[in-house]
């Protein structure tokens, strides 16, 4: 079900999904101003009470911009957007969004962004892989992603933040395949377990 | 502080003396003698740009109309429920959903502002699409440019392709093809074409007249500013001097943001039925708007220009009518439904504002602070405007040019087709396509580098597939043969994919129509297009004229862009262009004759033009299309591509690429193995299919009469045809990815990674 941005009610959902796109038109920085939505407030609030929430794309920007995740997404390096099938290895797989998988899997998802970089301090670099809270790694970076990192995950595990596409990888017809599947199956079982 | 002077019609009636600067406008003499005319008095300023406007070429189609007529005159089938006229024309695909599309040029603006000029074309042609009731769902664009390693190539392409994502991209359509040519004739004036398809149910269909006394005109979307005044009057209406371009003010600035929220509000107010008419500012801004939907309408209108939301108070209502700022919209509301437009567009954040009504009468005035600055008929300005026959001449040069001898054709080698594919028209184009979401929305089936873009319309599998081409070479060999050429190579790629063609739109792009000789192709062309839509039973249903496509007096190759649009009954049976598995067999369809007459090869080879094109045959191109739907309706096919530039080489190279599947291939007896190679007969395809279907479709074609060869099979790593060559396909690979990369910048991702920040 939608969410709307100037609602500050979640309407009872399991779990929110932030998705790609511009908010904003990224005229400032991408997701600078989605930040400050008025349904904002109360996703950060539900994410720290344990709601499984995944940003992709802009939603991750979004993520890293309201502080639920560390680092900051920026120009990709080369300066051109860009989408392409990527090969992601699966790094955490005991997330609410990435439990259908094993670590170590590769998976292909399409990526495209034109500010996907990711980057962060060495210590914040350093917690993130020492904790495992690195949950894919790109496998070729198509955007100068510090230490290959294509996306994240919080503490507690229940708030992912990933810059390619998932969602574009659902059916064989639309995407390269439907190694996409799994972020979405993997919430599914979470929210069955927690029950 | 003064106040500016307003020249009122008040003052107008006054001062009938003045001399008015009509011909920097662009007007010519006997125009002006004629809007004198037509008003009894002299024109205001602010009518007075409005007159050069709506009768420059770009708005008024002057040199063009009387050969665009012939387009009018092919039968429109059964599916056709908007025509020519229209923004864009409307298609019926069924399942209670029409389709819309077309393609524009913004050709001059992208020169001057690569970025800018590419980024509203995208806008505005997205907009032509939103006006007819449609959510726009995807985009395509043709491009020219000058030579690929030139200067100022480097100064355009980067821009212009970062300009087309950037729109596109953030507006969330998916870019599903388009093309790339580099020829120097492009060099002062590329071509940067953009087409956008919308699809809506049919009951939303929207038409932009004004009608019903009392009816509110709202302006949706962007505040008015100073950018882009003048842009059809004379950027797009004149040729550039060598000087280059200079005339940057006259270029808009796009706010894709703004367009999405205009967007989504249309559309909101659409499925409420809130508007009696709808229109959007383009190309001629206010002006355009008002004028067509009062002409439209047969009513008359008043508008209260000073209630329009601007950017800079300072603008006068000359400006704000000349104003081509984006992202604006005009509706025509009745008085009951107004708040709850006007509701609409704030939830979206759209400013919206009324700015006047219709009248009775057919009078259009526009008022400044209460005093009439306009007030003339709006048929005169949408209607009324001159109509030139232009002289036409057959080019001089052309019978030397059609008599030119061939360079001698070249025993194959390894290394022609290397350097075939990597020439800039045959290389890969991944370093342009990268830059462009392929699949937002989640339903594209098939994007670059396959023949067609093939997009889902429904759940049910319905949906379309869209194929862009043109070839300047050509069309200056053979303008008639040309632009048939053009069309029939779109036809046929959208036929490989499995989809039947039914309708076609095109923009027109060529040299200046003072030019007898412009004209001449411009009349042949246009004629070749009619008489093979007719044949092919593919109606017209839009399109766009881009004249004045020339730079010191030199124009470019006329280039024809023909758009053909294929419907299909279920997506899923889509057939891709690459080899799909080992152990299928390779069948050519066709006949391949000595053609290379304007042929890629005498082209990237030897910089040579000369001879007559490829032959035209509409029966047979008729057949193939038939014969490549059903084998994809029965399943049968694995692959199809259709041939074109670069001959069969290329179309094997590109299928053996797509997923690294090779192929050994046995040129039949016949031509030479170069003319079997690299000739560019048109009506051919490169077919592969399972070993089990290759008797049931080698019969279907001969009971058909198609001719049907077998070259091969597809198999290994390699690209082998017998007793000629052997190439690994990592080798061609490399051969055909290099190019671009080498001439723009590496790749994205090839570089090293980012390094990390020192803690």
């Amino acid at each position: 079900m939608p969410l709307w941005h100037a609602d500050s009610s979640l309407h009872d959902v399991d779990a929110v999904v932030l998705p790609g796109g511009f908010s904003y038109g990224d005229y400032l920085r991408c997701g600078a101003i989605a930040r400050f939505a008025q349904v904002m407030p109360t996703i950060v609030d539900a994410a720290k009470g344990g709601m499984p929430v995944l940003g992709i794309c802009n939603g991750f920007q979004v993520l890293c911009e309201s502080h639920l995740l560390p680092g900051a997404l920026t120009r990709n390096q080369h300066l051109h957007f860009v989408h392409r099938d990527q090969p992601l290895e699966i790094a955490n797989a005991a997330t609410a969004w990435t439990n259908a998988y094993e670590a170590g899997q590769v998976i292909t998802v399409p990526v495209k962004n034109g500010e996907g970089c990711y980057v962060g301090d060495e210590r914040t670099l350093d917690e993130l892989e020492a904790e495992g809270r690195v949950i894919a790694y790109y496998v070729g970076n198509p955007n100068g992603s510090m230490r290959d990192i294509a996306g994240i995950t919080n503490e507690r595990g229940n708030v992912v933040g990933i810059m390619p596409h998932p969602e574009h990888a659902v059916e064989a017809l639309t995407g390269p395949g439907t190694d996409g599947l799994g972020f979405f199956s993997s919430v599914l079982s979470s929210l069955v377990a927690a029950q | 502080m003064n106040s500016p002077v307003i020249d009122t019609v008040k003052n107008a009636c006054a001062t009938p003396a003045d001399a008015m600067p009509y011909s920097e406008l662009g007007l010519k003499d006997d125009e002006y003698a004629r809007i004198l005319e037509l008003l009894g008095r002299r024109p205001t300023a602010s009518e007075l740009a409005m007159y050069s406007i709506m009768w420059s070429e770009h708005c008024s189609y002057k040199s063009s109309k009387v050969h665009l007529s012939q387009f009018g005159k092919i039968p429109k089938g059964e599916r056709m429920l908007v025509g020519m006229g229209e923004n864009a024309g409307v298609i019926d695909v069924g399942e209670g959903l029409a389709v819309t599309f077309k393609v524009e040029s913004h050709n001059h603006p992208s020169y001057v502002e690569p970025y800018q000029g590419a980024a509203t074309g995208i806008g505005g042609i997205v907009r032509d699409i939103l006006t007819m009731g449609a959510r726009p769902v995807l985009v395509m664009d043709p491009l020219r440019f000058g030579d690929a390693d030139h200067p100022d190539t480097k100064r355009v392409l980067p821009g212009i392709v970062a300009g087309i994502g950037g729109y596109g991209n953030c507006l969330g359509l998916p870019n599903i093809g388009g093309e790339v040519v580099f020829d120097p004739s492009y060099q002062g004036n590329p071509l940067v074409n953009a087409l956008c398809l919308g699809v809506m149910p049919v009951e939303r269909i929207q038409l932009s007249a004004a009608r019903g006394v009392g009816n509110i005109v709202v302006l949706l979307g962007a505040k008015t500013g100073r950018d882009g005044i003048g842009g059809v009057s004379v950027l797009a209406s004149a040729t550039f001097d060598e000087d280059g371009p200079a005339n940057r003010p006259a270029v808009q600035v796009g706010d894709p943001f703004m367009e999405k929220l205009l967007i989504e509000a249309c559309l909101e107010i659409f499925d409420a039925k809130l508007v009696e008419g709808i229109q959007d500012l383009g190309g001629a801004g206010l002006t355009c708007a008002l004028t067509e939907t009062s002409a439209a309408g047969k009513s008359g209108m008043v508008a209260h220009l000073d209630r329009v939301p601007l950017r800079e108070a300072t603008m006068d209502p000359t400006e704000v009518l000349a104003s081509e700022s984006q992202e604006r919209m005009l509706a025509i509301v009745t008085p009951d439904n107004l708040d709850a437009v006007l509701t609409i567009a704030q939830k979206w954040g759209v400013i919206a504002t009324a700015i006047g009504e219709v009248t009775e009468g057919t009078r259009l005035r526009v008022l400044w602070h209460g005093e009439a600055v306009v007030d003339v008929e709006p048929g005169s300005l949408a209607d009324d405007g001159p109509v030139y026959h232009r002289p036409m001449q057959r080019p001089a040069d052309l019978t030397s040019l059609n008599e030119a001898v061939a360079p001698d054709y070249p025993e194959v080698s390894t290394e022609l087709l290397l350097a075939m594919v990597a020439s800039p028209n045959l290389c890969s184009k991944r370093w342009v396509v990268e830059q462009y979401d392929r699949i937002v929305m989640g339903d594209t089936v098939l994007a670059w580098p396959e023949d067609a873009g093939v997009v889902r319309l429904s759940e049910s599998g319905l949906g379309i597939a869209l194929a862009t081409d043109g070839n300047g070479r050509y069309t200056r060999l053979d303008p008639y043969a040309g632009a048939q050429l053009a069309l029939v190579e779109a036809y046929r790629n959208v036929a490989a994919t499995g989809a039947e063609p039914i309708s076609v739109t095109n923009c027109l792009n060529f040299g200046s129509p003072e030019d007898p000789e412009v004209m001449w192709q411009f009349a042949e062309a246009t004629r070749g297009l009619a008489d093979a839509c007719t044949v092919l039973e593919t109606p017209v249903s839009g399109g766009n004229v881009s004249f004045y496509n020339s730079t010191a007096g030199t124009p470019i190759n006329p280039t024809p862009v023909v758009g053909v649009l294929g419907l299909f009954d279920d997506v899923t049976r889509r057939t891709p262009m690459g080899f799909q598995s080992e152990g299928s067999t390779l069948l050519l369809l066709g006949d391949t004759a000595d053609e290379l007459g304007g042929s890629e090869w005498a082209w990237a080879m030897h910089r040579h033009l000369g001879g007559v094109p490829p032959r035209v045959d509409l029966a047979r191109e008729k057949l193939l299309a038939e014969v490549l739907i059903a084998g994809s309706r029965d399943g049968m096919l694995d692959s199809a591509h259709d041939l074109s530039d670069g001959g069969l080489a290329q179309a094997l190279v590109e299928s053996a690429l797509a997923k690294g599947v090779g192929a050994r291939v046995v040129l039949p007896a016949g031509p030479t193995a170069f003319v079997q190679l690299f000739s560019e007969s048109a009506g051919r395809a490169l077919v592969s299919v399972p070993r089990s279907e290759e008797l049931r479709f080698s019969e279907m074609c001969s009971a058909r009469g198609l001719p049907c060869t077998r070259i091969g099979v597809t198999d290994g790593d390699a690209l082998d045809v017998q007793d000629v060559l052997t190439v690994g396909l990592e080798e061609l690979r490399t051969a055909y990815e290099a190019t671009l990369p080498a001439l723009f910048g590496p790749l994205a991702g090839a570089t090293a990674a980012h390094p990390s920040v020192a803690s």
